[in-house]
């Protein structure tokens, strides 16, 4: 049975048996709840097509949130590829797409997966999507990848924090972003040790993000930051599976994203008391949606 | 102990997984208490469930759990509707719950036959829940796990019955705490197992005189 405590010593078993951290986790899952490799594949399989179907359900031009704050904007960056408009080229674009069609799902009271949480459930699926899509990738070595990326986001969870209220948007979207870094390096060849350094890389990039909900909803800016959250996750896996190497190992980040979420003030973890849920336009939109600021 | 399905997961009904799939489950887990069908339900919301239970649907949440939905029921939405169309009526109230973790909800459940069950429950992140008290006692439970609430007799010996039952039975105990009222009045096993529980292992404890009554709690 694995502790996950530390994404070292998953790296190094995956490492000494040459096989991939999904196939490690998948084996170890398996046997640590008294299920097969089967059933636990089959459900995480099930998570993937209503992350697919939750894309979907997010490019939707003109469905709003139930606050009415939020809504379409996926649709706008669709058109913008689509368009041959955007920068950044056809992954990137297809990838903020996609996280912001889930993330926009989220605030509608769509059905998503929480990947960890449902404030960052955009980041996993739109980076595994986007990268499948553009490489023809078996839907089975996504499914696998998913296996890597709870691996990761287990020890995140077990050595720091994977909520808001605990350790501010560095733990939700900053466990996304490096759950989904090491998932897209596993996926494109990479070795476990660069899904570590992809992990340590992406969640360096992250640190200190307040979590700053705007009227305390999963709208603003939790949606942008899930655009933003993918990209971070693109960069971390290119950077990775060039060869470059995180100089502070994933396991310390991982401790220093903690540290730092305790030193945090309260009022910028999730209490809408703090950042951009105090500035003015922020109490503006609170009181059109609450009748009074909380 | 995390597992996989922690992270990625659950599959629910946004926005929010602690104040919106987390909400469901404890409502779930309420009427599995109560082990009815509720027909009246009155719901406290203390800390910040209190403060933003509107705009994260919290409160349409713990309606569509105490309704016995799932937290990726597409229903949740209009779940308020649904109650009325099952005859379940409702209330909230905003409370101040001393000591209570920030997300917690206190539902109160009444059955057709004038039954209730007393659920306080803590919604801590990612969709996960602790059930803190049952009818007033205290308990630890997170549902991720079939457990066992045994009321019984606070008298020497109960927990070697109920252990040597599970032991033949080859149900493996991961968790297990007891609380009781006085000594010598009612205490409460709760006993958390891996895999699955059958009846059998019920009707076995059952046949002791001092155990009250053996609640199987599927796991949510």
């Amino acid at each position: 049975m694995f502790k996950y405590d530390s994404l070292a010593d998953l790296v190094a078993t995956a490492t000494q048996a040459n096989e991939p951290l999904s196939k490690i986790i998948l084996r170890e899952q398996a046997e640590a709840t008294e299920s097969t490799e089967e059933a636990l594949y089959a459900q995480m399989e099930r998570s993937l097509e209503v992350m697919r179907e939750s894309v979907q359900e997010g490019l939707d031009p003109d469905k709003r949130s139930a606050s009415g704050l939020t809504g379409g904007d996926a649709y706008k960056m669709m058109r913008a590829v689509q368009e041959n408009r955007n920068i950044c080229g056809k992954i990137f674009g297809d990838a903020m797409t996609k996280a912001l069609a889930v993330s926009q799902t989220n605030a509608c009271m769509g059905r998503i997966v929480a990947a960890p949480t449902a404030g960052s459930c955009g980041i996993l699926p739109s980076a595994l999507l986007t990268i499948s899509e553009s490489r023809n990738i078996p839907n089975e070595d996504v499914v696998m990848a998913l296996f890597t990326a709870s691996a990761v986001g287990m020890v995140i969870a077990n050595n720091a924090s994977i909520a808001g209220a605990a350790g501010g948007c560095q733990a939700e979207c900053g466990a996304a972003s490096a759950m989904a870094a090491a998932a897209i390096v596993e996926i494109c060849g990479g070795t476990p040790k660069m899904c570590e350094h992809a992990c340590a890389i992406a969640l360096k990039n992250i640190l200190g993000l307040v979590c700053d909900p705007v009227a305390g909803l999963v709208e603003i800016p939790c949606i942008k930051r899930n655009a933003a959250g993918v990209a971070n996750a693109f960069v971390a896996a290119e950077l990775a599976l060039a060869g470059i190497e995180s100089a502070i190992p994933a396991d310390e980040v991982i401790i220093a994203m903690k540290k730092i979420g305790d030193a945090m003030s309260s009022t910028l973890k999730e209490t809408a008391e703090g950042g951009l849920a105090v500035t003015p336009t922020g109490k503006k939109l609170c009181e059109k949606v609450f009748g009074c600021c909380q | 102990m995390l597992q996989a399905f922690d992270i990625i997961g659950p599959i629910m009904i946004g926005p929010s997984s602690s104040h919106t799939a987390g909400a469901v489950r404890i409502g779930k887990y309420a009427r599995s208490i109560l082990g009815g069908t509720p027909v009246k339900a009155h719901i406290r919301f203390s800390g910040s469930f209190a403060k933003t239970y509107k705009g994260h649907g919290t409160d349409k949440a713990v309606i569509a759990g105490i309704l016995g939905m799932d937290t990726d029921d597409a229903r949740i939405r209009v779940s308020m509707d649904v109650a009325k169309e099952e005859g379940l009526t409702f209330e909230f109230e905003e409370a101040d719950i001393d000591g209570a973790h920030p997300n917690t909800a206190e539902i109160t459940l009444e059955d057709t036959t004038g039954r209730t069950a007393q659920v306080q429950g803590a919604s801590v992140g990612g969709g996960n829940i602790v059930i803190n008290k049952i009818n007033g006692t205290a308990v630890s439970i997170n549902g991720k796990s079939d457990t066992l609430v045994i009321p019984h007799q606070d008298i020497p010996g109960m927990i070697a019955v109920v252990t040597k039952i599970l032991a033949e039975k080859g149900v493996n105990v991961h968790g297990f705490s007891l609380c009781r009222d006085h000594k010598g009045g009612t205490a409460v096993m709760t006993i958390e197992i891996d895999g699955d529980i059958n009846e059998s292992v019920q009707d076995a404890i059952l046949e002791n005189p001092h155990i009250f009554s053996c609640t199987i709690l599927k796991a949510i």
